[in-house]
């Protein structure tokens, strides 16, 4: 029953959600596809543009993005704002100033402000925070295997609310069978067509999800491209040493090694 | 330095003489480099140089990390965000860092393991064996402060459930307890001194690699047939070994390049794959995270440490027998400690008088099953403490035990041995051919 009813969840809304393992207790994650996946991958400006825009129209009116300075919204390879509309961006929010013991409006130095609701945790590295050991007997493998972490915990979370709510002790919880105890106390909110996309994009729920997903992944990991890029060159300039080392060393032992000799 | 005959360093020139009669380091360099090295060790042998490599590597970037780190419960997690964010290149130089930790516990693991097999720990190599088991520990308290650094929440929960550990030894424990954390529970004071003693003790493991290295190149090292070298003179020495440089350096380094292509490739594409996705979390006193679980590399410890809970029937004897000084969590805490303290006893505990595992039929078995029963226990402690995952580390921490407490002694009494090679050429030419006697009559300078 249970099983069921994540699985319809989650597959109702999304498309080809196809091989659908058996999930723990969590409930089920799918594996979408994100542009930054793999050794290649590398983040999608315009969804990253889109994933902002949703966070500050609906995420940011209870969450926080405490360790994310909105001078990075202007970094290459992140939304890449214009510099003049990042520090637009930035003016929008107010921030609390201790030398002039007041709020003023936010410089590009500043970073995104706390969350303003009691209890609603800082998202700057929800991304990372939820990449939870998916797979057979918690083993892992379909994060090893598959790539699974935040971003596809966050846009599975994001849409597999039920209709269900409970009363505890005066506080709602809304049904959500990914969330760790089966009930959040954020209530649903993406239905699709919540925005209006800058760039044209049609709205759906699963888009919107995603976007936020993607752009929850950049707050978290802004160094990702630059990282894989790193360990690629590293990785090929290790090769490249390795190979050289594995001739140095067959040459160097071949004398002794008569029968091994070509 | 080594007891196997070789050339030792003459200095030739008048710079060289008049530095060698004041201060010998280029003999000591040369000796060490050019130790005679038995020819037949296989790739199990590449381990110590990952080793020393990772070592280096952890207190390289360790040492620029604590620059732009800061140990305060209020900002600690903060600076971790700001090396990864905002220091050039500090993301890569952590992910270096915290993978590199895993990198040093596989390695290890491995060098243990083929030292287990080829019974290294054997005469006359039980100093060797005894500064590695001192150096594993140093590398686990090292291991496990640094992982409270970053001041997440499997770094407060993962402190507190491992001090609180010696808050279980009877009549000292609390007070032990509270000198351990510096105050009632874990908390700056904790973060400070953890802080201090992660930078402090791998220069102790650098130190006690070093005796390492010495005790074993004055025994010279262990081989797969676990035949001794040939010490009768320094032609028969030759005939059994090569030198360390070259030929076991590129090899080593060889082998260190696969190694390193596997761990940038770690590092670059899956960094945050070995660890905990809630040390994201920035630590909090009132929130208890649903599992509590160390890093990898402790997690056969950690089963070993949970098995032992208060239906099982020893710890209900003890219990009863030592009325209630060792109940079920001092007992845990003496299991775990006690499983490397029985490792650390191997070369008394096995009774066998042939060297390597390769001619022991039964030993295999045992060494194998031995193998599997620390995967198993690895995966046993990633598990819930409850229903099956318990009798499953109950099972696991008794053959870790019964293997080194009952069947090594009891195997070198019923154990019928496989014949042995007399010497190492032999053992060499068997795999590599007769042309290698030959050559080996004057081996390349």
């Amino acid at each position: 029953m249970f099983m069921k009813r994540t699985i319809a969840a989650v597959t109702a809304l999304t498309l080809g959600a196809g091989g659908a393992l058996a999930a723990e207790a969590e409930g089920h994650v799918t594996d979408f596809k994100f542009p930054f996946e793999g050794v290649f991958g590398k983040y999608d400006q315009a969804q990253l543009q889109r994933g902002l825009q949703i966070y500050t129209e609906i995420c940011s009116a209870c969450h926080g993005l405490i360790y994310v300075p909105f001078r990075t919204l202007a970094d290459p390879g992140g939304p890449s704002l214009s510099d003049d509309a990042m520090r637009e961006y930035a003016a929008s929010f107010e921030v609390f100033d201790e030398e002039i013991e007041d709020f003023r409006p936010a410089k590009p130095t500043d970073h995104f402000p706390a969350g303003t609701y009691p209890g609603s945790p800082d998202l700057s590295l929800m991304a990372k925070a939820r990449a939870g050991f998916h797979g057979p007997g918690g083993t892992g493998l379909n994060q090893l295997f598959k790539g699974m972490g935040g971003p596809e915990y966050i846009t599975s979370y994001l849409l597999a609310f039920t209709d269900e709510t409970k009363d505890e002790a005066g506080t709602i919880y809304y049904r959500n069978p990914v969330f760790s105890t089966g009930w959040s106390a954020m209530p649903p909110q993406l239905y699709g067509d919540d925005v209006e996309y800058a760039d044209g994009t049609e709205a759906t729920a699963v888009q919107e999800a995603k976007d936020v997903a993607a752009f929850l992944m950049w707050a978290a990991e802004p160094k990702m491209m630059a990282r894989k890029e790193a360990g690629f060159i590293s990785v090929m300039f290790l090769t490249v040493l390795t190979v050289l080392l594995y001739l140095t060393n067959k040459r160097l032992w071949a004398p002794y090694k008569p029968k091994k000799q070509i | 330095m080594s007891g196997i005959p070789h050339d030792h360093y003459e200095p030739k020139s008048g710079s060289e003489k008049w530095l060698h009669r004041r201060l010998p380091i280029v003999a000591l360099i040369y000796d060490t480099l050019m130790i005679p090295t038995p020819k037949n060790l296989n790739w199990m042998w590449i381990w110590g140089i990952v080793l020393f490599f990772t070592l280096v590597l952890q207190i390289v970037t360790g040492i620029v990390l604590a620059m732009h780190y800061v140990p305060h419960v209020d900002m600690a997690f903060a600076s971790v965000e700001h090396i990864m964010r905002d220091v050039n290149g500090g993301h890569f130089l952590r992910y270096l860092h915290s993978n590199g930790a895993s990198l040093f516990f596989v390695a290890v693991y491995l060098h243990i393991f083929r030292g287990l097999y080829y019974g290294s720990y054997k005469t006359p190599r039980e100093v060797t064996w005894i500064i590695g088991i001192l150096i594993y520990l140093a590398m686990m308290a090292t291991a496990f402060m640094g992982y409270v650094l970053p001041w997440g929440q499997m770094s407060f929960w993962g402190a507190t459930v491992i001090t609180g550990l010696f808050g279980a030894i009877p009549w000292v424990g609390q007070d032990l307890l509270t000198w351990l954390q510096g105050g009632p529970a874990v908390g700056n004071p904790t973060l400070t001194r953890f802080f201090s003693l992660h930078y402090l003790i791998p220069f102790v493991i650098l130190g006690l690699s070093i005796v390492h290295v010495w005790a074993f190149h004055t025994t010279g090292n262990n081989n797969p047939t676990g035949v001794e070298v040939r010490r009768g003179s320094k032609q028969e020495a030759e005939k059994d070994t090569l030198p360390f440089w070259p030929y076991f350096v590129i090899k080593d380094l060889f082998a260190l390049g696969i190694v390193m292509i596997v761990f940038f490739a770690i590092v670059g594409f899956m960094p945050n794959y070995l660890g905990h996705p809630d040390n994201y979390v920035e630590a909090n006193p009132l929130v208890t995270p649903t599992h509590i679980v160390p890093e990898w590399y402790f997690l056969a410890f950690y089963a070993i440490l949970r098995a032992f809970t208060a239906d099982v029937w020893l710890v209900m004897l003890t219990d009863w027998m030592t009325f209630g000084v060792v109940n079920a969590k001092f007992f845990g805490v003496l299991a775990m400690f006690g499983s490397i303290i029985v490792m650390a006893l191997v070369p008394w505990l096995d009774t066998s008088n042939v060297r390597s595992g390769r001619y022991r039929p039964m030993f295999k078995v045992a060494f194998w099953l031995f193998m599997a029963n620390f995967v198993l226990l690895t995966w046993a402690g990633a598990m819930p403490a409850e229903g099956i995952y318990t009798n499953i580390a109950l099972i696991g921490s008794a053959y870790w035990f019964a293997y080194f407490l009952v069947i090594l002694p009891v195997l070198g009494v019923i154990e019928k041995p496989l014949p042995q090679p007399d010497t190492i050429e032999e053992d060499f030419n068997a795999h590599y051919g007769d042309g290698a006697a030959k050559a080996s009559a004057s081996p390349a300078e």
